[in-house]
């Protein structure tokens, strides 16, 4: 009997075999791990800490690990890729000074709610607290600045641990979660099974607005003769653009954006207001300004939107959608709150929206988008930085996906690239985080391969992260950088000539920066200089010919050349300044 | 106005941290934070007593319930809840000056836990208002050390019964 095989003897060893679960490293459980999340692209820098896990990715083929050059730049990088795919960005670097450059990057994610997840290598567990080689407390560093965190202390619990972390990054308002990874915990050896459920107890966001409260929204928006939409990266955030798009058209309401918004609704359309706030359109902020309802989707109306609160929009009834039930009522009371995630609010709400006499409301809006345009003098000696972002605007079919850095040139590309699609706009909106341009086009561009993807800097924020350019050599990574060099820290600048008599203190950067143009040749990028408009024209078309490596255009503007319109901080709309032309 | 949160959370490593820097990083109030097991294993009761107008109050707890490991938050104010504060007091006292100390201890019901020729240590619980009096009553006597839990607090099971 013992030697005849029975089908049934030989069926369950054979599913023996399958689900013995195998015997694995740490290390090899975080790859595993990853791999079951989906990832596909680790943003990294290897370190002592991590020097076995390193060696098990050197054979890994089912991910890539992009070694960037600075662990700043690592993180950003994955900031531009989960804001260009709605995917988690993934950092891995070692512990110490590899995860305290980690913080500024992290702090940029927490800030715009950017899914990231980013694993730090600590040093062995009984070294933690004696001040060893390479400690750092990152856990208690990154607290305030993580929307979770842990410590894996115990190799049994790794599995489970990460796949916690990427719950919570990408699920609820999204936010970067750091995992703590010590060295003795990598090189030890547990059964592996992959995790699948998530119990945390603690953790439930609200996705689906209450019923009843959809039902009251549908009353509350009907009489308004004054409707204007506000949206925000939230709307970004919940792949909300096309239900955006069907609310604001059904309720016959045009349509501002935040910065983080841009993109949810297309500006092309007549309804949109483009930008409003500190810098937005002078009828944007018009319009919030006289409007009898505002509607926040995705939106927490932040200080550069608001303005001073006593004097923001006065007049309107507010209704305001959004996740975090904290951003609610926050800053600005509000008459009718639906906590939810936008998309699936919206997708219950306009069903039942009706249109509003808005007719008359629009054609004043139409008048005021024709006294008040976006506008900026020409020069014929001097390319002006508002043109070369409308030039790029034409040259790319409004189609790219760009990347800003912070400071004019940020405001300028969200007043004059025309964007129409979500996800194509990528700055550092709440933290302003100079130096976040050039890595997050770079990561970008790699979760985007076929599509343009330009970062446009001011020379001051591209010198903060510009070894990144190194990397995109490694990887021939075909991003495009656009340096709009006027050799100021224009923004402080700016502020310095209208509100400081002219002390332009420590904001002039000419004579000492470098020349860009070689700068980025010597690290193996295409580039060229630029002055005169046929010149950019012609970079531009040079630019986009290139597909094998970075191209840096260094394009010289006006140095005096403000941002208008503009609201001074704490200001209301009857502060507003416009350009003098 | 003064507020009683009772939090349930995960008895992790930071959860503790967690919540204190939130408060702190939000630049809210902490007049007292207690911690310790609940009824559960792995969860800890914590009970904090904070204050500010309503709308700090709200985002108090807003953001506490946005913390991954805070499994509840009771805000206790308003409803009928119980509460208590233990302190041990050490407090000077030569052998003369003891009846009188005891005198003192038994009239806040308190009890002396520790004696010594100069000294002994009360153990006084009670309302903060009475843990404040009895330390006011011996301080005459010189206050050694004073060492106070803040306070704890539970909902009371019959809301509409006080006693």
């Amino acid at each position: 009997m013992l030697v005849t095989s029975s089908p049934e003897v030989e069926k369950s060893s054979t599913d023996e075999k399958m689900t013995a679960p195998q015997i694995l490293t740490g290390a090899e459980i975080f790859l595993e791990s990853l791999v079951h999340e989906g990832v596909d692209t680790v943003f990294g820098y290897p370190g002592g800490a991590l020097i076995s896990l390193y060696d098990y990715i050197f054979k890994e083929t089912r991910l890539r690990h992009l070694l960037v050059t600075h662990e700043q730049g690592g993180t950003h990088a994955a900031d531009g890729y989960a804001r260009a795919t709605g995917k988690p960005g993934i950092v891995l670097v070692t512990s110490g000074p590899g995860a305290t450059n980690t913080v500024t990057g992290i702090a940029t994610a927490f800030m715009d709610s950017v899914p990231m997840v980013v694993f730090t290598g600590q040093v062995p567990s009984h070294m933690i607290g004696n001040d060893a080689f390479q400690e750092a407390d990152i856990l208690g560093i990154t607290r305030p600045i993580t929307k979770h965190s842990y410590l894996a202390t115990n190799v049994d619990e790794l599995a489970d641990i990460i796949h916690k972390a990427f719950h919570i990054a990408v699920t609820g308002r999204p936010g970067p979660v750091l995992v703590d990874l010590p060295k003795d915990m990598l090189a030890s050896k547990t059964a592996y099974f992959p995790a699948t459920d998530v119990e945390l107890r603690g953790y439930k966001p609200t996705v689906k607005g209450s019923f009843k409260q959809v039902r009251n929204a549908a009353k509350f928006l009907q009489g308004a003769k004054k409707p204007v939409v506000y949206v925000g990266g939230g709307a970004i955030l919940s792949n909300a653009a096309e239900e955006v798009t069907e609310f604001a058209r059904k309720l016959n309401a045009p349509v501002t954006m935040t910065l983080l918004g841009l993109g949810a609704f297309p500006e092309t359309d007549d309804l949109s207001l483009g930008m409003l706030g500190m810098h937005g359109t002078w009828y944007a902020n018009k319009a919030v300004d006289d409007c009898d309802l505002l509607i926040a989707v995705g939106a927490r109306f932040d200080d550069r939107v608001t303005g001073n609160l006593e004097k923001f929009s006065p007049n309107s009834k507010k209704m305001q959608i959004d996740i975090d039930p904290s951003c609610i009522g926050k800053n600005v009371p509000v008459d009718l709150p639906i906590v939810g995630d936008v998309k699936s609010v919206l997708e219950e709400l306009n069903p039942v929206v009706e249109k509003c006499d808005s007719d008359e409301w629009l054609q004043e809006i139409a008048q005021w988008k024709k006294d008040h345009p976006l506008r900026y003098a020409k020069n014929e000696n001097v390319l002006k930085p508002q043109q070369v972002i409308e030039e790029l605007s034409i040259a790319t079919k409004g189609n790219a996906i760009i990347a800003s850095d912070v400071g004019q040139h940020q405001m300028w590309i969200a007043q004059w690239y025309k964007f129409t699609q979500p996800r194509s706009h990528l700055s550092s909106g709440g933290l302003g985080t100079m130096g976040f341009g050039v890595p997050a086009a770079l990561g970008a561009q790699v979760a985007c391969p076929d599509r343009t993807v330009v970062g446009i800097v001011g020379d001051g924020g591209f010198q903060m992260t510009s070894m990144e350019i190194a990397t995109a050599v490694r990887y021939s990574i075909p991003v495009k950088f656009v340096i709009l060099n006027n050799g100021y820290l224009g923004m402080v600048r700016q502020w310095q000539e209208l509100f400081f008599d002219k002390r332009y203190s420590n904001t002039h950067l000419n004579p000492s920066n470098p020349d860009f143009k070689k700068l980025a040749e010597s690290y193996g990028a295409f580039a060229l200089q630029v002055k005169t408009l046929d010149e950019l024209r012609d970079a531009f078309d040079k630019m986009m010919a290139v597909t094998d490596r970075p191209v840096v255009l260094d394009v010289i503007v006006d140095q005096q050349e403000k941002v208008y319109p503009m609201i001074p901080a704490n200001g209301s709309f009857e502060n507003i300044l416009e350009a003098d032309v | 106005m003064k507020h009683t949160i009772n939090l349930l959370v995960e008895n992790n490593v930071g959860s503790l941290l967690r919540i204190a820097g939130m408060f702190s990083g939000r630049g809210f109030n902490i007049d007292s934070i207690s911690v310790g097991a609940s009824e559960e294993e792995g969860l800890s009761r914590m009970t904090i007593v904070t204050h500010g107008d309503d709308e700090i109050i709200e985002q108090i707890n807003k953001q506490l319930n946005k913390c991954i490991n805070v499994v509840k938050v009771f805000d206790l104010t308003g409803e009928a809840f119980v509460h208590r504060e233990l302190a041990l007091i050490k407090v000077q006292a030569t052998p003369v000056e003891r009846s009188e100390i005891m005198q003192i201890v038994e009239v806040f019901r308190a009890k002396i836990i520790d004696l010594s020729p100069t000294a002994l240590t009360v153990e006084a619980t009670g309302t903060e208002d009475k843990i404040s009096a009895i330390i006011s009553m011996l301080q005459p006597f010189g206050l050694k050390a004073v060492s106070r839990t803040g306070r704890i607090a539970l909902k009371r099971e019959f809301q509409g019964v006080t006693v």
